[in-house]
C-alpha cells in the first residue's frame, strides 16, 4: 500500500495528459465503473487489464465522450484534458474526439478506398487546403502507421480488402491521420494473429514518442510488452495502478497479484 | 451429470447418440420435403395463374385488321365539310363494291360493321390531314369489328347454330370472303398499348391507363420518398428514445397494416372533399398511394439503417465526425441498397393497388390519355378493373392481357431492386 501512494507522488503533476477525478458511471441501475481516479502521463502508454466486464473498455470510453451515444449511460465525476473538463457544456464532443484519437477492437475500414479512409478525418476537420497537402497527410499517416509500404500501390482500392493486421494498421492511420494528442486503442491486437500483433505492438511503442496512447487489453503479456504504465481494473473498481514493470512483478494489492497468477479473471 | 447417469443406464454417450440419430435425421429429411412441397405448391399456383392469364390473354396480343382500298368519292366527300363528311357512306359504299348482290340498306348497314366503328374517324383524320386525297383512292389498314375479331381468333365457333351466335351465316360468309381475298391480317396489335380506352374492344388500350400509373406513381415517389426516408433518418438516428417515439413507432407499423381502401376514403374526405382536389386525377390518386406507401419506405429504411454495422457509426465518430456526418456520409450511404429496395417493393404495390384509385374516381371511362397530372385518367389496376366489368367479349382477352402488362412492370421494377442491390452491395 505504501508502494502505491509512492508511485502516485512520483507522478509528475504536469506530466498528467488526462486527469479523471471520481468517475462512476452507470448503464441504467448497472454501476459500471466505481469512484475511478486515474492520471494518464504524456508521451506514455498506460494499459488498462482486467476480467471480462471490469469495466476497462467502459472507462476506455469515457474518455472521448464515445459513451454519449449509449442512451442509458451517465457518467459523473471529472475528466480533465489539459486541465478542461471534457464533459463541460463548453466542449463539444466533435473537436474533443479530433484531439484524441480512437482505435477499435475489430478492424473497421470505411467502406471506401485506403486514401479516403485516412482522408477522412482531416476533411471533415478541413486540415487540408490542397490536394497536395491531402495526400501528404495521408502518406504520413500510413507511414507512421508502418502500412505505407504495403499499401502504397493499391490507395484506391478499398481499405475493406486488406488483411486483418492490415486493416487494424490502417485504422491506427486514419486516427492519426487527424493529429490527435491522445490515442486510445480498445483491444486493438485481439482480432489479429501473432505477426499481425507484433506489427501493431511495434507500432505502439513507435506512437508513444507523439502521443499518450491508452491501451485496453486482454493480454497481460501485451501489457507487460508495450505499457510504461499499467492500471488493473475489477468489479468497476480502479484497484492498483503503477509503472509496469513494478506492478507486474510486485503488486501492493492481493486482487492484482490473484489476478496476475490467474486465479481470478 | 449427464454422464453419470448415461453410465449407470449401462450404455456408454455414443451409443446414446447413435440410438438417436435415425430420428434426428428423420425430422430434418421430413422438413426439407416440407419445405420442398411448400414451393412447388406456390409454383404451382404461380403456374396456374400465369398459364390462365397467357391462354386466353394472347389473343389479345394481335388484332384482326381489314385491308381495303377506299376510294375518297369526292361526290360524297367535299372539301368544305370535311371533318362532318359521309364517311361511313364511303366506306360502305367501298364494301358494297366488294358484294355486289347487297343491295337492301338493311343489308349494307350490316356489312358496314365488319368495319371498327373507329374505322370511319380514321380514314377521316387522314383525309382532314391531307384535303388532297379528295378524289384519290386511299389504302385503310383498320381493325375489324370486336365480333368479327372473335371470329378470326376462333373465340365465336362457326359450329354454333346461327341463333345462338353473336354473328349471321350471312356475315360469317361475307368475312371469309374477305379473308379469301386476302383483305383479312392479323398483326401484332400496337393499339393494345397505345389507344386509350373505348367502348369497342378492339379500339380500347392501355394509354390512358399507362400514363395515368405513370403520373400517380410519380407523384407517389416525389411525396413519398423523400418523407419517408426523412421521416425513418430521424426516428433511427436521431430521435431520443422515449414513450414518444414508442408511440410513433407502433403507430407507423400500424399504418403499414391499414387496408388501403380506407386511405382510399381519406383521400376522397381530405383530398378531394376539403381541398376541392380533382377527380380521378392521378396526382390525387399517387397522394393516395403515397400515403400507403410511406409506411413501408418507413419501415424498410429504418431496418436498412439499423443493419449498419455499428463499428462503422463508431469508426467515424471516433474521428469527430458529427451526428449528421455520421449519418449522411456512412450510414445512409451503406443503407442504400435496402432503402431503395424498400422503396421500389413499395412503389410495386402501389403500381397494383386497386381500391384506393377507385374510391377517388381513377375508374372512370375516359377515352383519351392525361396530358397531366391533374386531367382525369384511369391507372392500370383499375383499367382491369373496368375491362373485366365489361359485357363484350373481347374484354375478356384484353383483360388478361392488361394483367400480364400490370405483371411485366411489377416484374420489371423488382428487376430493378435486384439490380440496385446486387450493384450498391459490391461497393461493400
Amino acid at each position: 500500500m505504501n508502494d502505491m501512494t509512492k508511485v502516485e507522488r512520483d507522478l509528475n503533476m504536469s506530466d498528467a495528459k488526462i486527469e479523471a477525478r471520481g468517475v462512476n458511471l452507470h448503464y441504467g441501475t448497472n454501476h459500471a465503473l466505481k469512484d475511478v481516479s486515474i492520471e494518464i502521463a504524456d508521451r506514455t502508454v498506460t494499459s488498462f487489464i482486467g476480467p471480462s466486464g471490469c469495466g476497462k473498455s467502459s472507462f476506455l470510453r469515457c474518455l472521448n465522450r464515445m459513451n454519449d451515444t449509449i442512451d442509458i449511460c451517465r457518467v459523473t465525476g471529472q475528466i480533465m484534458l489539459d486541465g478542461q473538463d471534457i464533459n463541460a457544456a463548453s466542449v463539444d464532443p466533435v473537436q474533443l474526439r479530433a484531439q484524441i484519437g480512437m482505435v477499435f477492437q475489430k478492424p473497421n475500414p470505411f467502406p471506401k478506398s485506403i486514401y479516403d479512409n485516412v482522408a477522412y478525418g482531416p476533411k471533415i476537420h478541413g486540415l487540408a487546403k490542397s490536394k497536395a497537402d491531402m495526400d501528404a497527410i495521408v502518406e504520413k499517416a500510413l507511414r507512421r502507421a508502418a502500412i505505407w509500404d504495403e499499401v502504397k500501390d493499391r490507395l484506391h482500392e478499398p481499405g475493406t480488402g486488406l488483411s486483418g493486421g492490415q486493416q487494424q494498421r490502417l485504422c491506427i492511420a486514419r486516427a492519426i491521420a487527424t493529429e490527435p494528442e491522445v490515442l486510445l486503442m480498445d483491444e486493438p491486437c485481439s482480432a489479429l494473429d501473432p505477426i499481425a500483433t507484433a506489427q501493431v505492438e511495434e507500432l505502439i511503442d513507435e506512437l508513444r514518442r507523439d502521443y499518450a496512447v491508452v491501451i485496453v487489453t486482454h493480454s497481460m503479456q501485451q501489457a507487460a510488452r508495450v505499457s510504461q504504465k499499467t492500471a488493473f481494473f475489477h468489479l468497476g473498481h480502479l484497484v492498483e495502478f503503477g509503472d509496469t514493470g513494478r506492478l507486474f512483478t510486485t503488486p501492493n494489492d492481493p486482487r492484482t497479484e490473484s489476478y496476475l497468477t490467474g486465479r481470478i479473471g | 451429470m449427464t454422464d453419470m447417469t448415461n453410465r449407470s443406464a449401462g450404455k456408454s454417450n455414443a451409443e446414446h447418440i447413435s440410438a438417436g440419430l435415425a430420428r434426428r435425421h428423420r425430422k430434418e429429411s421430413i422438413l426439407k420435403g416440407f419445405g420442398i412441397a411448400a414451393i412447388s405448391f406456390a409454383f404451382l399456383i404461380l403456374g396456374i395463374l400465369l398459364m390462365t392469364l397467357v391462354s386466353t390473354g394472347y389473343k389479345a396480343f394481335t388484332q384482326t385488321h381489314l385491308t381495303i382500298d377506299v376510294y375518297v368519292d369526292p361526290d360524297v366527300i367535299t372539301r368544305d365539310a370535311l371533318p362532318r363528311g359521309a364517311f361511313d357512306d364511303l366506306l360502305e359504299n367501298t364494301l358494297v363494291e366488294e358484294f355486289p348482290d347487297v343491295d337492301s340498306s338493311q343489308d349494307r348497314r350490316a356489312l358496314l360493321r365488319i368495319f371498327s366503328n373507329g374505322a370511319q374517324f380514321t380514314l377521316r383524320d387522314r383525309v382532314v390531314e391531307n384535303p388532297d386525297l379528295i378524289g384519290q383512292t386511299v389504302s385503310l389498314n383498320v381493325p375489324v369489328a370486336d365480333n368479327f375479331d372473335q371470329l378470326n381468333k376462333d373465340l365465336i365457333s362457326r359450329d354454333t347454330p346461327e341463333e345462338f351466335r353473336r354473328l349471321s351465316d350471312q356475315e360469317i360468309a361475307w368475312f371469309d370472303a374477305l379473308d379469301e381475298a386476302g383483305m383479312i391480317s392479323n398483326p401484332i396489335n400496337f393499339g393494345l398499348l397505345t389507344n386509350a380506352d373505348s367502348r369497342f374492344p378492339e379500339l380500347a388500350g392501355l394509354k390512358g391507363a399507362l400514363v395515368g400509373s405513370f403520373w400517380a406513381l410519380l407523384t407517389c415517389f416525389l411525396i413519398s420518398f423523400p418523407v419517408g426516408i426523412g421521416a425513418a433518418i430521424y426516428l433511427e438516428e436521431f430521435a431520443p428514445k422515449n414513450k414518444i417515439s414508442d408511440i410513433i413507432e407502433v403507430n407507423i407499423n400500424n399504418l403499414a397494416a391499414v387496408p388501403s381502401v380506407v386511405f382510399g376514403l381519406l383521400a376522397l374526405a381530405v383530398f378531394i372533399g376539403w381541398f376541392g382536389m380533382p377527380r380521378s386525377a392521378p396526382f390525387v390518386g399517387g397522394l393516395t398511394l403515397a400515403l400507403m406507401t410511406m409506411p413501408t419506405i418507413i419501415i424498410a429504411t429504418r431496418a436498412a439503417l439499423k443493419s449498419v454495422p455499428p463499428s462503422i457509426r463508431e469508426a467515424a465518430m471516433g474521428l469527430g465526425a458529427s451526428r449528421q456526418q455520421v449519418v449522411f456520409q456512412h450510414v445512409v450511404p451503406l443503407a442504400m441498397p435496402g432503402i431503395l429496395t424498400g422503396t421500389i417493393i413499395g412503389l410495386a404495390q402501389a403500381l397494383g393497388e386497386t381500391a384506393p384509385l377507385l374510391l377517388i374516381g381513377m375508374n372512370a371511362f375516359i377515352t383519351s390519355a392525361p396530358s397531366g397530372p391533374f386531367d382525369s385518367a384511369t391507372a392500370l389496376p383499375t383499367q382491369i378493373f373496368i375491362w373485366a366489368d365489361s359485357p363484350e367479349r373481347g374484354f375478356v382477352s384484353r383483360t388478361s392481357a392488361a394483367i400480364l402488362v400490370l405483371l411485366a412492370f411489377l416484374a420489371f421494377m423488382n428487376g430493378i431492386a435486384i439490380y440496385l442491390r446486387q450493384k450498391f452491395q459490391r461497393k461493400w
